[in-house]
C-alpha cells in the first residue's frame, strides 16, 4: 500500500469515527447524566437522514435540511423527555430497555407510513460536491473533508461547552455527586430534558451529515445503533472524551479493516473492543463499575 | 415568625427510624448550635431539613411554607443551604467553577454574596481559584464549601461538622468567618464537637439523642446544667 492510498484509508477512517463520534456522544451524555440507556439512539439517527432527506426534497437546499433537522430533533428531544423518558431516572435497566425498544419499533412504523421502504439519495451542498485530485487515479470528496471540518468544529463546541460554560460545570458536578448538586439549588428535572434533547440531536446531526454520502433506507440505524454502543463501551460509559477517542479508534480500524482483512472485516471493530476491555475493563477513560 | 419550623420531625432510612419527633424553631439571623454524641441524628436532621432524607414524616415550614415533601433543589430554592460533612467538594471542578456553578439570587432578588465577596471573605480562595476541588487541602474545602453555599444567597446555612479534622489555626479562621457570616444576618444551624466555641457563637444549643432533642436552650443554660453536659457530650 502506497502512501497516498494509505492517507485515503486513513482520512476514510478518521472520517467515519468522527460521524460516529457525533451520535455516540449523544448517547454517552444521555447514560452519563441521565442514567438512561436509550436503545432508540439509533433511530434518532435514521429520524436525522430522513429529515435530510425530506427537507432537501422539497427546499432544495441542503442547509434548511441541516437548520430545520437539528430544530425538529431538538423538538421532537424535549417532548419524548417530558412524556416517557422522565419515568425512567432511577428504573432498573429492563425498563429503560423496553421502553427505548419500543420507541424503536413506533419510530420505525412511522417511517414506514410517512417514507415507505425505497432507498433515497439526498444531494450533498452545491459548492461540495467536487473532488480533490491526489495523484492521477486517487481523488478525494470535498463533502467528506467537509463533514470532518463540521464534525470537529461540533466536538470543539461540546467541549468548550462542557469545560467552559456554567451549564457545563452544573453537568460536571451533577455527574459526580447528584445529591448535592440537587441541594444546592440546581433543578435536575430541567437539566436532564435539555440533556436528552441535546443527544437526540448530536444523533439526528450525524444522520443529517452522512445522508449525502451513504443514501437513506430503512434500516441504517441498526448498524449506527451498534456502533455507537461499542464507541460508548471502548471510551468509558458517561466520557465524552472516552467517545471521541472509541470513536476514532473504531473509525480507522473499520477503514484498515477492509482493506487489510477484507473477509474479516466485520469483525475487526469487535477484536478491537475485546482488546480494549481486557485492559480496561470499564473502557479507555471509564470511571464507573458497571 | 420562625424562619424554619420544624414539628414532630419523623426520618427513615429504610426500616430505621433515625429522628423521632423532633420539635424545633429558627427565628431569622438566629445562630442554633446543634450537639450530640455521634450517631443520634445530627447530620440525619441537617439533611432531612434539606430534603435529602426521602423518608421523613411530619412538618417542616420554611418560611411559613409546608416544605415536608419538597425535593432539595426546592428546599434550596427557597434559601436553604448546606454545609455538608465530609465538604462535598466537586473534585473535578475547579475552586471557581465550584463558586460559580451554584450562584443564585436569594429569595426575594438578594444579591449580598458574589464571588468577588467570596473571594474577599477567603482570599486563599482567590490564590487557589484555578486548581481544582481534588487539590485542596481540608481547610481549603471547608471554605469552599461555605463559599459554595453563600453563593446561593440563601437565608439559613446547616454547617455539619464545621471543624472537623482541621488544624486549630484553620479552625479558628473557620469560626471567624461563620461570626461574619452571622453579622450579615444569615442564620445558621451548625453542628460541631468543640463545645466552647459553640458556645461564644450560638444564640442558642439543642442537644440531640437517639433522634429526639432532650436540651434547649441558651449556652449559657447549657452550662449551667453539667450533668446534661457530661451525659449527653461527654464535655
Amino acid at each position: 500500500m502506497d502512501l497516498v492510498s494509505f492517507a485515503v484509508q486513513l482520512l476514510n477512517g478518521v472520517q467515519y469515527g468522527l460521524v460516529l463520534f457525533l451520535v455516540a456522544s449523544g448517547l454517552t451524555l444521555v447514560f452519563g447524566i441521565l442514567g438512561v440507556i436509550n436503545l432508540a439512539h439509533g433511530a434518532f439517527y435514521m429520524l436525522g437522514a430522513y429529515l435530510a432527506y425530506w427537507i432537501t426534497a422539497r427546499t432544495g437546499s441542503f442547509w434548511a435540511a441541516l437548520v430545520g433537522g437539528v430544530a425538529i430533533a431538538f423538538v421532537v428531544g424535549l417532548l419524548l423527555e417530558e412524556i416517557f423518558v422522565k419515568r425512567l431516572y432511577g428504573r432498573d435497566h429492563l425498563a429503560q430497555v423496553l421502553l427505548s425498544f419500543g420507541l424503536i419499533l413506533v419510530l420505525d412504523e412511522i417511517r414506514h407510513i410517512l417514507f415507505g421502504k425505497d432507498v433515497h439519495s439526498v444531494p450533498a451542498p452545491e459548492f461540495l460536491r467536487g473532488s480533490i485530485q491526489l495523484t492521477e487515479v486517487l481523488s478525494y470528496p470535498v463533502y467528506r473533508l467537509a463533514i470532518c471540518v463540521f464534525c470537529l468544529a461540533v466536538a470543539a463546541a461540546i467541549f468548550l461547552v462542557i469545560q467552559k460554560t456554567r451549564i457545563g460545570m452544573i453537568v460536571r458536578a451533577g455527574a459526580e455527586n447528584r445529591d448535592m448538586t440537587r441541594a444546592l439549588g440546581i433543578r435536575f428535572d430541567v437539566v436532564n430534558r435539555y440533556v436528552f434533547a441535546v443527544g437526540i440531536v448530536l444523533a439526528a446531526l450525524g444522520g443529517i451529515v452522512v445522508a449525502p454520502i451513504s443514501t437513506v433506507f430503512p434500516g441504517m440505524d441498526n448498524q449506527m445503533l451498534i456502533l455507537s454502543f461499542v464507541v460508548v463501551v471502548l471510551g468509558g460509559i458517561g466520557s465524552v472524551a472516552g467517545a471521541a477517542i472509541g470513536a476514532l479508534l473504531i473509525g480507522v480500524a473499520d477503514s484498515f479493516g477492509k482493506v487489510f482483512m477484507p473477509n474479516f472485516s466485520s469483525f475487526t471493530i469487535y477484536v478491537l473492543m475485546a482488546a480494549v476491555l481486557l485492559w480496561r475493563p470499564n473502557g479507555i477513560l471509564g470511571r464507573r463499575e458497571i | 415568625m420562625s424562619l424554619l419550623a420544624v414539628e414532630k420531625l419523623e426520618a427513615f432510612y429504610g426500616p430505621i427510624q433515625v429522628l423521632r419527633g423532633i420539635d424545633l424553631a429558627l427565628r431569622p439571623g438566629e445562630t442554633l448550635a446543634l450537639m450530640g454524641r455521634n450517631g443520634m441524628g445530627k447530620t440525619t436532621l441537617l439533611r432531612s431539613l434539606i430534603g435529602l432524607v426521602a423518608d421523613r414524616r411530619g412538618r417542616i415550614l420554611l418560611d411559613g411554607k409546608d416544605v415536608t415533601r419538597a425535593p432539595p433543589e426546592a428546599i434550596a430554592r427557597g434559601g436553604v443551604a448546606l454545609v455538608p460533612e465530609g465538604r462535598g467538594v466537586f473534585a473535578s471542578l475547579s475552586v471557581v467553577e465550584n463558586l460559580v456553578m451554584a450562584a443564585r439570587p436569594g429569595r426575594r432578588g438578594k444579591r449580598a454574596w458574589t464571588l468577588d465577596r467570596i473571594f474577599e471573605l477567603f482570599p486563599r480562595l482567590r490564590e487557589r481559584r484555578h486548581n481544582g476541588g481534588h487539590q485542596l487541602s481540608g481547610g481549603e474545602q471547608q471554605m469552599l464549601t461555605i463559599g459554595r453555599a453563600l453563593m446561593t444567597n440563601p437565608d439559613v446555612i446547616l454547617i455539619d461538622e464545621a471543624t472537623e479534622g482541621l488544624a486549630p489555626l484553620v479552625a479558628a479562621e473557620i469560626w471567624r468567618t461563620i461570626e461574619r457570616i452571622r453579622a450579615e444576618g444569615v442564620a445558621t444551624i451548625i453542628v460541631d464537637k468543640d463545645f466552647r466555641a459553640l458556645s461564644r457563637l450560638a444564640d442558642r444549643a439543642a442537644i440531640l439523642s437517639k433522634g429526639e432533642i432532650v436540651f434547649e436552650g441558651t449556652p449559657g443554660e447549657l452550662a449551667a446544667r453539667p450533668e446534661v453536659l457530661e451525659r449527653h457530650l461527654g464535655v
